[in-house]
Formats: structure tokens, sequence, C-alpha cells
């Protein structure tokens, strides 16, 4: 019998406690098989943010630190200026990097910090019981935008994709969704060449990751991948916005 | 025959194996596991095709495909 | 023997912090420390050092979290403004455990103040700047040769204790320049403590992270640190005394108000009062043992700001009455002539 899928070794055996469905668990699990397939467990230090992935250091068998809310760029590049040979993962949600650590996340772009950074978009704030993030979209009912989020009080959904593929520093800069079966193997292929840039020296790239959040949005799993394709992928593009090797 | 295994108390019942197997041969299961979910179960393993869908977009990794190579080579 | 020079604060603790082994530095230039980063990206090419100017402050604190989560000595330095944004950061390195070491360069405050010397973030260094139940040990040279030991002393410190490491530096002590003697050896560490994040070779893999896992366990967490507390509390009490054993007066000064204090005790003497001095070279731990057997004595606390320590003090002593408080604010720092009056006024016998 030939193995054709295996639980990744580089994950624990311990559940998820993320909800069923939910896209940091697909992440979470193409992440911990490039990890297998490239052996680079030795290699690599998760840094995770405050949200729902904040326990993945309990999932995963790599070195794990867990910084404070937006500040996983920042701890990053202490940890990559000090370990450059390491791989150094930062894993954010739309929180972590877009509200709380947007400084953070400009300013290691702007020094082109050698790390990859791994953004989870679900336009939500999930840990916390499903606030607005400045991602979620225009007339997307949270819990703190009862009647729909305005543009005029709240603000537009912001792309980070974008945003960073206009700093010179980030070199890389990709949006992906897991809602799908084909997504997900651009997924892992996007995450694929966000480390391997890092191993070969080069950095700093950036995945955007358009992920399910059933229970935040309110959606059974299923519907809540209609989500994404019907409702996110409009405002948030799938593609490649810079690839600093192909672009010249 | 090519195997699909499922890790019973594992799953969350998200149904994403379900939707996306193309040979539509998983269903919702009828027995609860250990976290309170409904785990799915296989119709029919002979018309499973190997191809790792469900393995793959499964969020708790909680699925294991094989793929019988002696058949194969007996064709 | 180190080689003997003139320096000034801020570049001597910088060369002294560099033959300590600390070879990264993250910090934003703010006066009265800004000449740290300056030193290091100055001495940076050649010496094998890291300097990143970080954007904020915040951004710097979460640097050295990171740098010294990864096993190496790695230092900021700020000032007031600078040091208020680190707090989170504070709180959170004592949860981690990360031997990091931070200088802040004291200026009046509150918010952006002025820029000569204070001693305003007493109470926020020794108390605990950030939220939750921690501290911190708290070094105060009084000299740019102490900056120098100190600094060095820190990371050990840091490292003994696996606990961030605060020195309380201020405007004069910073910019002022005198004869010291340099630290002759170079620390070379591969790796200064065994739960670093540095890649799971050859290893069960490592976890840092400061989220509890249910009230029982961040109860026993937080009781093991508390007991950490209590350790550095008995044993790294220092301070110095001078000529307290016949005086009936004793200062109580640290930092660069200290030499001021000195030189009113020698004042005070010449005009016939016996007047000593405590001077804590760490605030926290505070130095509660230095003042057993002075039941007899009066105590004069003088600082730069609003009265900080002198609360520690009447804590310290048997009877609060006999404790005086006179500071300076706006970062005016008072004369020999200023503090003998004023003590003359208090205690006219």
């Amino acid at each position: 019998m030939q193995v054709v899928y295996k639980r990744p070794s580089a994950l624990q055996d311990n559940y998820f406690k993320y909800c069923g469905g939910c896209g940091h668990a697909i992440i979470n699990k193409l992440i911990a098989e490039i990890i297998d397939e490239k052996g680079w467990l030795g290699d690599t230090i998760m840094v995770w943010p405050i949200g729902c992935s904040v326990y993945a250091d309990q999932y995963f068998k790599t070195d794990s630190i867990c910084a404070l809310h937006g500040r996983a760029p920042a701890l990053a590049t202490g940890i990559k200026r000090a370990l450059p040979r390491n791989l150094v993962v930062v894993y954010q949600g739309d929180g972590d990097m877009v509200s709380e650590g947007m400084s953070e996340i400009i300013h290691s772009a702007i020094r082109g910090e050698k790390f990859s950074v791994i953004f989870v978009n679900n336009a939500i704030y999930g840990m916390t019981g499903g606030q607005m993030a400045p991602t979620t979209l225009e007339g997307q009912k949270t819990s703190t935008t009862p009647y729909g989020k305005s543009v005029a009080n709240e603000g537009a959904p912001v792309n980070m994709a974008e945003l960073l593929s206009n700093i010179t520093g980030c070199i890389y800069s990709e949006r992906v969704a897991v809602n799908s079966p084909r997504n997900i193997a651009m997924t892992k292929k996007a995450i694929k060449k966000s480390l391997e840039l890092q191993m070969e020296g080069k950095g700093m790239s950036f995945v955007e990751i358009l992920s399910p959040c059933p229970t935040g949005w309110g959606l059974k799993p299923l519907k809540s991948l209609d989500f994404v394709e019907d409702n996110m992928i409009p405002v948030y593009p799938l593609g490649v916005f810079k690839d600093t090797e192909v672009d010249h | 025959m090519n195997i699909v295994k499922i890790e019973f108390d594992r799953c969350k019942e998200c149904h994403y194996c379900m939707k996306f197997c193309p040979k539509k041969i998983l269903v919702n299961g009828d027995k609860i596991n250990k976290q309170g979910y409904y785990t799915p179960i296989i119709t029919d393993m002979e018309e499973c095709i190997a191809c790792g869908t469900c393995a793959r977009v499964c969020p708790e990794g909680a699925i294991e495909v094989m793929k019988d190579v002696v058949e194969l080579r007996r064709q | 023997m180190g080689e003997k020079v003139f320096m000034q604060g801020n570049a001597a603790l910088s060369e002294s912090a560099i033959r300590a082994g600390c070879k990264m530095f993250f910090g934003y230039p703010i006066t009265p420390s800004s000449e740290m980063p300056e030193y290091y990206a100055e001495q940076a090419p050649g010496r094998d050092l890291v300097f990143v100017q970080a954007e904020t402050e915040v951004a710097a604190f979460n640097m050295i979290a990171g740098a010294a989560a990864a096993g190496k000595r790695a230092m900021t330095g700020t000032a007031g403004p600078g040091f208020s944004l680190g707090q989170e950061a504070m709180s959170y390195m004592t949860a981690a455990g990360l031997p990091a070491v931070i200088v802040n360069v004291m200026r009046p405050g509150p918010a952006d103040g002025e820029i000569l010397a204070s001693q305003g973030d007493y109470f926020q260094a020794t108390k605990g700047g950030g939220h939750g139940d921690y501290n911190v040990i708290c070094l105060t040279p009084y000299s740019v040769q102490e900056q120098v030991d100190m600094i060095r002393e820190a990371f050990d410190l840091a490292e003994k204790y696996l606990n961030p490491v605060i020195l309380l530096s201020d405007a004069t002590l910073a910019k002022m320049r005198e004869n010291v003697e340099l630290p002759s050896e170079t620390v070379t560490k591969e790796i200064s403590f065994e739960g670093a994040v540095t890649g799971a070779k050859n290893r069960v893999h490592n976890v840092i992270t400061t989220c509890g896992d249910g009230p029982v366990q961040w109860e026993a967490f937080n009781l093991r640190l508390q007991e950490k507390f209590q350790t550095i509390r008995e044993n790294e009490q220092q301070w110095e005394n001078i000529q307290t054993e016949d005086a009936k007066i004793v200062i109580v000064a640290f930092g660069s108000v200290a030499r001021v204090a000195l030189d009113t005790v020698k004042l005070a003497r010449e005009n016939g009062l016996k007047v000593g001095m405590i001077r804590p070279k760490r605030v926290w731990p505070f130095p509660e043992k230095a003042f057993k057997d002075m039941d007899d004595k009066k105590f004069f606390v003088v600082e730069l700001n609003a009265g900080q320590m002198v609360e520690d003090v009447k804590l310290s002593v048997k009877n609060k009455e006999d404790v005086q408080f006179y500071g300076r604010l706006g970062g005016f720092t008072p004369t020999p002539v200023e503090l003998y009056e004023t003590i003359r006024e208090w205690y006219p016998k």
C-alpha cells in the first residue's frame, strides 16, 4: 500500500482546538506538511500571534514562541537577526496584523526582514467573539457592527497583499484561499514558495490566505466556504501581486 | 482496494470531505464521537480512487488515504 | 587591568555592554539616550554587531525579547516616554522568562516634559510599570564607572534569574564624561539559556508562551514567579553605607543626586553635624536590610521627583515619622548647600 496522504508528523497528536471547518486548521496542516517534506523541523521557529491560533504552539513539534498582540514581526526581527539561518515563520490573523500590529508589519517590510509571513484573513476577530476587523467587508454584521459595517463610520476593508507589495523590502506578495481543494493546493504552493525564499536567504515574503470562520460568521462550515468565494474573493482578489524574481 | 481511514474521534463534522469527494462516497455518519460530532462514513470503499482530496481538505488531518499499488500493477 | 579612558556615560555603557557579549542592540532615538544606538551603529562594522533602529519603542522592546528568546544577549536604551511604551513588553519578558537588558535614561515627566536629569520613573521601574504581578531587578549606578560595571552585571543577573533587568540612568549620568576603566575581557557565549528557541535540532522542542491554560496552571505559574522574586529579594539587595555608623541623620539617595548627597555629607560634617548616607545600588530589590539597626537615626530622602523612593524608605524603617523628603522637579538638581541648609532647617540641633 502506498501512502497518498497521512497526517503530518510535524504535528503533535492532540486535537486542534479550532472550530470545525476553521481555515487555521487547514493552514496549520499545510505548514506542517511542508516542514515534513523539506525536513525543516529542526530549523523552524514559529512565531504565533494572539488570536484563535494562540495555542498553535501546542500543535507543532517545532520551537515556538507566542508574541504579544501585533508584535510578532518585531519579535521575529529579533529572532531572525539573532539566528539568520533558521526558518522563522511569522503567523498572524487580521486583528493581530492589520489592527494592533500594522506598524510592525509595515516596518518589517520596509526593513526587508528576511522572514516569511503567513497572514490569515477571515474578515473578523474570531478569538474575542466575532468583532469587526479592518478586513471586515462593507455591510458585514459583526458583534461591533451589528447593523453592518459602514464605510463612512468604520472604513473600507484593507487589502494587505497589495499594500505590502508596494514596499520595496517585500519581495514576494501573494493572496490565496483555503475554500476548495484547488485553492488549498495553491495555498500550499504559495507557503512553500515563501519558506523556500527564506531558506535561500531572501525576504520578506508575504502570503495572505482568505480563511473561513464559520463560528464568527454564523454560518455552517460548507456555507462559510461559499462566503469566501462569493463575498471575499471579489474584494480580495487572488493572485501574485509581487514577485521580484520575475517582475523585472 | 484503496483505503480511507478516518480517525473517528478527531472529526468535527465540517463536511468538507463529503463535499469535495469526486466519487461522492463519503456521507454523514450516525455515530457520535468523543467531541460530540457525527463522523462521516464511507459508503463504498471499492469506488475510492485514492485521490486524497478528502484527506487534504480535512482541517483536522483526521483522514489517511492509502493506494493499493498491488492491484494497480495487476491491471 | 582594562584600558583607562575618558568617556561619556552612554557611550561607556554601550562599550561595556559590547564587551559583555551583547552584540545586539535594538532601539529608537530619544534624548538623552540616543548615544547608545549611535554607538552601536558606529561600532557595528568589524565588530560583528547587529544594530536595528526600530520604528518605535514598542517594536524595540519586542525585538530584544525576540533576540533574547533566541538565546542572544540583547539590549535596548530609551528614556521615560519610550520606557512607558515598552511596559507591555516588560510584563511579557518577565512572564516569558527572557533575560534581556533595558537601559532607561530618566528625564522629567510626566509626558514629554524636559530632557535634564530626573528620577521620576522610579515607581514605574520598581513597582512594575506593566500589568500583572511581576518585578524586574533595577540597577542604579551613580558614575560612569558604575554604569560600565553594572551593565556587565545586568546580563549575568538576567541570565541567573531568567528575568529582564533594568539599568536606571538619568540625563546627567548619561551625558557626563569621567575617567573609567573598561573591562579587559569580552564575554563570548554561544547561547544565553537552555530554553531558548533556536530550532529543535536533536532535542525536544522549546515553547515560549505567556498565555495561561486555565486558573490552576496560571496560579501555579505565578506562585513560581513570586518564589523567584522572593529569592531575589533575599539575595540581591545592594547598597553602600557612607559614614552611617555615628550619623544622626542619614541621607538616602541614588543615581546622580547621590553625588550631590555625598558632598552634602562632607559639608554637614565640616559644620559639626553628623550626617551619613545610604546609597542604594539597586532599587529593586529595595535594600531594606540597609535600614536594620538604624532605629535611632533620622532619614533625609533626596530624589529628583515628587517623592517615590521615600515610600520604600518609610516601609523599611521603624518609625516613618523619622523620614523627611526633599525633591526637585523639572530637571533641576539641588546643590550640596541647598541640601545642607534644608537638613539644618528640619533638624536644627
